[in-house]
């Protein structure tokens, strides 16, 4: 995903110079190209995100269009306020880019995990949040926060994501995709976790039930037709997020569920607390609960009640 | 007008904000009269107030946003605006309250309040200026008690390393904060030289001497943003309100007011209610 983003930022910025690439001393080597060709519209502001994302906001407010990139946990929780007032109340086109979402980083532990940094950001008025699955995803992602005026947050994992789209499709901010039909139950995902959530579908599909699959790249604002029609044609929804359940995915889901007034079975499935434990990241989210074997036994549960 | 009749005049606006909206920040306001007088007034900043978005002009950014009437007065007699409008601050239909928001208020660059942000993004416009060539040069007002944010100093330290000589941030030092003296709640000392060796050209001023205020607004040194460090009195042109921390924020009384007014020179004329226009 880094080097999906990099690889998009590196053409955005060529072709236009109000892009900036700013960095808040994260992503060493990753950078080095789009340093060597564009030093102009590359600064490193070092370890202060309150600073860069309070300058990002001023450069917007003259006509740039920085994309402000660390860890998501440094941006959302560190530098809230300046989201909040530099970037959102003004609505300035500052593009905060978080690395690392959830427990990507799965060694590193809980401070470096982004596993509330959508329900902090998702009250906050004008900003737009997009939370992509995959590289291609990633890229599409990029360029839409490019060429949507106003604040945008957006959500990546690491390098190592598996591209889950076999072809091509049209990415819109704000409109869902379903990756995967089927009428008994409907597993939404957001972020690299789609790939798990595909998985389970499948091995479900081999127990006899069939999923349909539903990836909402935007938590902000939410596509409520695809989750209302799923909610209609499938009557029981699961949730799955590398993120807390309060606040996220889950929550946006339920909100518009249940101001419909369509009564469905539902599930959150998401982290309770704090992150615990060590380990790559697979190992982590199948010791938090958010592991594949996790997301069959919560549909089968719903498919028994 | 010259430029002490200029700041009285200014003092006085400030004064019927408070008084028609029923409250707000007047020591922080009064402390940096003179400051935001010069620099509109006397030949520092570049504005033009019939088209605030004029591409050239300077910038100001009102860190230390509760001072908010301060530059609303500014703004009123720089034109950017009718005076009119400075009496219903803070009343249901007005575009102005207790703290600048930009957009809404021709002339304010930064929505700002809650503190220890405008230093970054007065940052980042001096760098997308600098970037672009202009010439126009940025402004902004500290509080000194607001330097005790930590993102104050991560902007210090940004700043410098920027090269940005585009940038002026004044250091409004009343010594007051509001609850206290500044150094009994935090030590600050040596607060000049803190700056000076984090690589800004510090110059240090009587911050209600008008020939020093502009003498600092217009000193440049190459390859260093200039931090002037303006020593006031917070409350200043207010005997009772001069350095008591109170007045930080606090309406005077039926005893203080006729003190206040005397010496700011306001009539009962210029506090008479007045209806809003609409």
């Amino acid at each position: 995903m880094r080097t999906a983003y990099l690889d998009t930022l590196y053409e955005l910025a060529n072709k236009d110079k109000r892009v900036y690439a700013l960095i808040s001393d994260n992503g060493a080597i990753v950078y080095d190209k789009y340093r060597e060709d564009l030093p102009s519209q590359y600064l490193n502001l070092g370890i202060s995100e309150a600073n860069m994302l309070g300058m990002a906001a001023g450069m917007a407010s003259r006509g740039k269009i920085p994309f402000a990139y660390t860890i998501g946990a440094f941006l959302a929780y560190r530098a809230f306020e300046f989201i909040r007032n530099d970037i959102c109340l003004q609505k300035q086109n500052v593009k905060i880019v978080g690395t690392g979402a959830g427990m990507v980083y799965s060694a590193l532990g809980p401070t470096h995990h982004s596993t509330e940094d959508l329900g902090g950001l998702r009250a906050l008025p004008n900003l737009t949040i997009l939370s992509p699955a995959s590289p291609l995803e990633v890229k599409k992602a990029t360029t839409a926060a490019y060429g949507q005026e106003g604040p945008v947050y957006l959500r990546l994992g690491t390098n190592k994501e598996p591209e889950i789209y076999q072809e091509d499709y049209r990415f819109e901010i704000g409109k869902g995709v379903t990756l995967r039909e089927g009428n008994d139950a409907t597993l939404i995902g957001t972020g690299s976790i789609l790939k798990d959530i595909l998985d389970a579908a499948e091995l479900l599909e081999g127990r006899g039930i069939h999923t349909r699959v539903i990836n909402i790249h935007t938590i902000k604002p939410i596509d409520k037709e695809i989750i209302l029609q799923a909610a209609e044609e499938t009557g029981r929804i699961v949730t799955i997020e590398d993120h807390n359940v309060i606040g996220g995915l889950g929550s946006a889901v339920a909100e518009v569920v249940a101001e419909s007034g369509k009564g469905v079975k539902f599930k959150r499935i998401g982290l309770g607390g704090f992150s615990q434990g060590y380990g790559t990241y697979a190992e982590v989210k199948e010791y938090n609960g958010i592991g594949i074997g996790r997301i069959c036994k919560e549909v089968e549960c719903l498919m028994c009640t | 007008m010259e430029i002490g009749e200029i700041a009285k005049d200014i003092r006085k606006k400030i004064y019927q904000i408070a008084h028609f909206a029923g409250g707000g920040h007047m020591g922080a306001a009064f402390s940096m009269a003179d400051i935001i007088s010069v620099l509109y007034f006397d030949g520092v900043l570049k504005y033009d107030a019939g088209n605030p978005e004029w591409e050239e002009r300077d910038k100001f950014i009102l860190s230390k946003g509760h001072a908010s009437y301060a530059l609303y007065a500014v703004l009123a007699k720089a034109g950017f605006f009718p005076e009119e409008e400075l009496w219903h601050v803070g009343k249901p239909g007005s575009r102005f309250g207790g703290h600048p928001k930009m957009h809404d208020i021709p002339g304010v660059e930064a929505s700002t309040g809650a503190l220890g942000h405008g230093l970054s993004f007065a940052i980042g416009v001096a760098y997308a200026d600098q970037a672009d060539g202009r010439s126009s040069h940025v402004y902004t007002i500290l509080g000194d008690g607001e330097c005790q944010e930590g993102s104050i100093w991560e902007g210090a330290l940004s700043a410098p390393t920027l090269g940005l000589d585009n940038l002026t941030v004044v250091v409004d030092h009343n010594k007051l904060q509001a609850m206290d003296d500044l150094e009994k709640i935090v030590n600050m000392k040596p607060f000049a030289e803190k700056w000076r060796a984090f690589g800004w050209n510090v110059l240090e001023i009587d911050g209600h001497h008008y020939g020093e205020i502009k003498e600092a607004l217009l000193a440049r040194e190459t390859k260093k943003p200039t931090l002037v460090v303006a020593n006031t009195i917070k409350g200043k042109g207010v005997s009772f309100m001069e350095q008591v921390p109170i007045w930080h924020y606090r309406m005077p009384n039926s005893q203080e007011l006729p003190v206040l007014m005397e010496e700011l020179g306001l009539t009962e004329a210029d506090l008479e209610k007045r209806e809003v226009q609409d």
